[in-house]
């Protein structure tokens, strides 16, 4: 027997670092490089938001204080681009998931040429957001797009008319390219789940006794719950900063109607070169969907301790 | 070849402890089995002789050097994991000498070493397979090849055998003990199954919470088990037991169960009379005999071919007996039983042996 | 379970639907671009058009610096795909692998990455760049593009690593290997279908993006090509045809590398899930 102080020895100092190091050294690459191009710059055009930083300007960039924040909230236009954002983002976070869901659903079950299907289906994401915007203008242009005549060969619409310029509905316009070009990452996602829900419970369902109806209600839903939760979280912040589409088909006319925060902030940034106003913008869109993330997060973990 | 001497080790898992102060020496070519229930720390004890998990404190010494510090690389040691952990993308013979090319032997030292291995398990046919195609008899015998080729200082084995079928595994469990006395290896092996604890071991550690509870021969722990937890754990079926209160009279004892019937029973200085008690009994040490002290009701019959499970009860005790006496599969409602007194095991209140 | 072959047809016919909705609008970007200008209008809303040409490609690959473009586009996605993978591999499998204590807040950091609008950091990051000399430059765009794509690629190579057994790792360590060694001889390798997925997803990302891609580059010779694809808007006046001409040629490598991994896609996010 050694002695008791020996069997307590407390490890050498620098296998102790060597251990406790180890994963920081795996992550610095990756971390000093979001740091560095992410939270810093990130940080400075917090500050902005707090100073009058005009590109044109050669007298800005002095501290201004809140000043941008009183008048964002006298600006009419900022308050109907946040309206829009959410039209925007609910329209189609909704389409996207509904329509990605049924066709992750369609995918699953195993047919000829399944692969191919796959590969084709998914095609859309690897379109350059900016090249689905123009093509989607394109589309609904009824000089040399197809879809202003099939809408009102349906009854849609009243006339041939490009959508995109008429202000009840042009915001269809981009949520139509939105939902094309993001159905693929739902359907990926819950496919992929889906696949990985074990074969035999549905098999034990269907002996006892259980319809197509109940089966998706009692077990595919039930397991697809937190990967849905989770990709309806990022996607719902991912898509009220996207503005690539708005900006490319409508430029948020006509009259504003399409205008949303993110795209707001870039007209802002660039068609007024202030970007002191645009930071302030960024940071309450920020700051809201910090707060929508928390309260998601919160009510999941609600009922998380209830089930 | 070498000893492994463990000595006051303590693990807690953030501020949960798991073993609470474990001491064990395991001499050169010695075969140790730990058995306990799942859950008792048998794994984390050997995933710290591994290097897998830190030791909280005490110490751990192979050959007689500490290794508390030693990345698992350094301890010379192989494991042999319950999944088998064969390397999917590597075909059986790169499984087997991962260890050697890390190691940077030899070609041709590589070479003999797997083939050698691969003779002695059968696997010179799957050399060249991937692990997907083997059958799980054969990925089981794809990782113990993978530990002997680099005739390490001690084996390690985590249930190896848990995921085989019950003639496989039976046929495996005589391979590993074969396989120890050609190679005499020092051997830890974890498993929650008695049978394999009794068949390998040279000594069995039985462990329970986190705490050893007996340190023995297989014999010994069938013979003599330490406590209520080892007496019950080892055998199958499980010894009965009844609680009740060692009473003294003269020169000789008795045991009183609640319901006031006594049993005469061996004199034992350890305890006092008037004392809580627990009696053990081992079903297949229970006599039948038209003329047993004890009348026993039988509730059920379970034949397992080699012999007869009989469920009885006696005052109100439910208790097991195990004969091969076939007469037994049609018994009339009550049988009549005698507990020979030198089979009886005595626990004291606090569940340990009294001699 | 057998199904009708009522709900088979239908099934088929849902599958047909969601195929032509997905190929639809780049069907109509070919058809514009082999559209000769002079029917361009008049046969706008044609299926097909009565002439087809391939004058718009033969002048955007002859005549116009596409070329360029699509070289540093190549460049610059290619370099940010292996950078970001390397990077959001030993990430991830810090985060899957190991408890730390700051594992929580690197993981906060991460998600607030993807939460605000990047339009914000236009002004800081060229602030930052200029001194530097990595304005203007393909290696500041690499940069730049890495960055933003880590953290999703970390997440994506953390759900891989999630879906390989610990077994592995520690039967190596065992064996004789470090950690380290382990993780690029046994788990790497394993990881090659997440490691394909993310090589992709980052790629056609990097591929795609315009507003960092038009603030921090002017001048062709390191523009790529989304940013390119806007000069055919002002320098000639939109010329539809040769844009879409340029469009269809840019969506060719992106498609081509989306089809190659989005199988991996599916079945690594899978074995990820399996392990939950
Ligand atoms: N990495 C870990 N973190 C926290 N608790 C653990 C960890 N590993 C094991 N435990 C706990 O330690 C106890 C003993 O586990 P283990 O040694 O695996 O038991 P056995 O192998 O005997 O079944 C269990 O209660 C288990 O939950
Ligand atoms: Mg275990």
């Amino acid at each position: 027997m050694t002695l008791a102080a020996h069997s307590h020895a407390a490890k050498p100092l620098r296998k102790r670092i060597a251990d406790a190091s180890e994963p920081y050294l795996y992550s610095a690459p990756a971390l000093i490089l979001i740091i560095g191009v992410m939270l810093v710059p990130l940080v400075l055009g917090i500050s902005y938001a707090f100073r009058d930083i005009q590109l044109l300007n050669p007298f800005s960039g002095g501290f201004i204080g809140l000043d941008h924040f009183r008048a964002l909230g006298q600006d009419e236009a900022f308050f109907r681009a946040l309206r829009n954002t959410l039209w925007w983002t609910g329209a189609s976070v909704f389409l996207q998931f509904l329509f990605g869901l049924i066709l992750a659903l369609l995918l699953d079950k195993p047919f000829a040429g399944r692969g191919l299907v796959q590969a084709l289906v998914f095609l859309p994401w690897a379109v350059p957001s900016f090249l689905a915007g123009l093509n989607w203008a394109w589309l609904f242009n009824p000089v040399i797009g197809p879809l202003p005549h099939w809408l009102y060969a349906l009854g849609l619409l009243d006339a041939p008319n490009n959508i995109l310029s008429d202000p009840q509905l042009a915001m269809w316009g981009p949520i139509a390219a939105n939902v094309w070009w993001g159905i693929p990452f739902f359907a990926i996602t819950l496919l992929a789940a889906l696949q990985a829900i074990p074969r035999d419970l549905y098999e034990a369902a269907s002996i006892d006794g259980a319809g197509p109806v109940q089966r998706f209600l009692s077990i595919t839903l039930p397991f697809l719950a937190p990967t849905i939760a989770i990709t309806i979280l990022l996607r719902t912040v991912w898509i009220s900063n996207f503005a690539d589409l708005i900006v490319v088909m409508t430029n948020g006319g006509p009259a504003d109607r399409t205008q949303i925060v993110a795209s707001y902030i870039f007209t802002q940034a660039f068609k007024r070169l202030d970007f002191g106003y645009a930071s302030a913008i960024a940071l309450v869109l920020l700051v809201l969907l910090l707060v929508y993330s928390l309260l998601i997060v919160l009510l999941r973990q609600t009922l998380l301790n209830k089930g | 070849m070498a000893s492994i001497d463990i000595q006051t080790v303590r693990k807690s898992f953030g501020a949960f402890p798991v073993l609470h102060g474990v001491d064990l020496t395991i001499q050169d070519g010695e075969f140790i089995v730990l058995v306990g229930p799942s859950g008792c720390g048998k794994s984390t004890l050997l995933r710290m002789i591994a290097g897998l998990e830190d030791v909280t404190s005490g110490d751990i010494q192979i050959d007689g050097k500490r290794v508390n510090d030693l990345a698992p690389k350094d301890r010379d040691i192989a494991m042999v994991f319950q999944s088998y952990a064969l390397y999917p993308h590597m075909s059986v013979a790169d499984n087997m000498s991962y260890s050697l090319r890390l190691r940077r032997s030899a070609k041709e030292k590589i070479a003999s070493a797997v083939g050698g291995a691969a003779v002695k398990l059968g696997l010179e046919p799957l050399l060249e397979r991937r692990p997907k195609a083997l059958s799980g008899g054969q990925r089981q015998r794809v990782a113990m090849g993978r530990a002997i080729v680099r005739q390490p200082k001690a084996f390690l084995f985590d249930e190896p055998l848990s995921n085989l079928d019950a003639r496989l595994r039976e046929q495996m469990r005589a391979e590993i003990k074969k396989l120890h006395g050609d190679l005499r290896a020092t051997s830890i092996y974890v498993t929650h199954d008695q049978i394999e604890a009794m068949t390998l071991a040279d000594r069995i550690v039985a462990m329970h919470g986190g705490i050893v509870q007996q340190v023995g021969s297989p014999l010994e722990l069938y013979d003599r088990p330490a406590n209520l937890f080892v007496a019950g754990f080892i055998g199958s079926p499980g010894m009965n037991f009844f609680e009740g209160r060692y009473l003294v009279s003269g020169d000789h004892a008795d045991m009183r169960l609640p319901s006031g019937t006594t049993l005469p029973i061996r004199k034992r200085d350890g305890l006092e009379s008037g004392s809580a008690a627990t009696l053990g009994i081992r079903p297949e040490h229970v006599i039948l005999a038209d003329t047993g002290a004890l009348e026993a009701a039988v509730d059920l019959i379970e034949p397992t071919g080699f012999g007869i499970i009989m469920h009885v009860t006696v005052h109100g005790i439910p208790m097991k007996i195990f004969t091969q006496d076939r007469r037994m599969l049609t018994p009339g409602p009550a049988v009549r039983v005698d507990l020979p007194q030198n089979r009886l095991h005595l626990f004291n209140g606090e569940g340990k042996r009294v001699d | 379970m057998r199904s009708k072959p009522i709900l088979t047809v239908l099934h088929r016919l849902a599958i047909l639907a969601y195929v032509v909705f997905a190929l639809f609008p780049l069907f109509w970007l070919l058809k514009v671009s082999v559209t000769p200008n002079d029917l361009l209008y008049s046969e706008g809303v044609r299926m097909w058009p009565s002439r087809t040409t391939f004058e718009h490609y033969s002048f955007v690959i002859a005549h116009s610096a596409f070329p360029t473009f699509f070289k540093n586009s190549l460049i610059v996605a290619g370099s940010t795909a292996v950078t970001v993978t390397i990077l959001a591999s030993l990430a991830g499998y810090a985060l899957s692998r190991f408890n730390f204590r700051a594992k929580y807040w690197i993981v906060a950091l991460m998600l607030i990455t993807q939460m605000f609008p990047l339009v914000m950091l236009v002004a800081p990051i060229f602030k930052m760049l200029s001194p530097l000399g990595l304005t203007n430059s393909l290696p500041g765009l690499v940069l730049v593009y890495t960055a933003f794509n880590v953290p999703f690629a970390t997440f994506l190579m953390q759900s891989f690593f999630d879906g390989i057994p610990k077994d592995l790792e520690e039967a190596a360590m065992i064996d004789g290997a470090t950690q380290f060694v382990a993780f690029r001889q046994i788990i790497l390798p394993l990881t090659l279908p997440g490691i394909a997925a993310t090589l992709g997803f980052v790629f056609t990302a990097a591929w795609s993006e315009l507003l960092f891609a038009l603030m921090l580059i002017s001048g062709n010779d390191a523009s790529t090509f989304p940013v390119g694809l806007l000069t055919f808007v002002s320098k000639f006046s939109v010329d539809f045809g040769q844009m879409m001409a340029a469009g269809v040629l840019a969506l060719i490598p992106a498609c081509l590398f989306f089809l190659l991994i989005q199988r991996y896609l599916v079945q690594g996010l899978t074995a990820g899930a399996v392990k939950g």
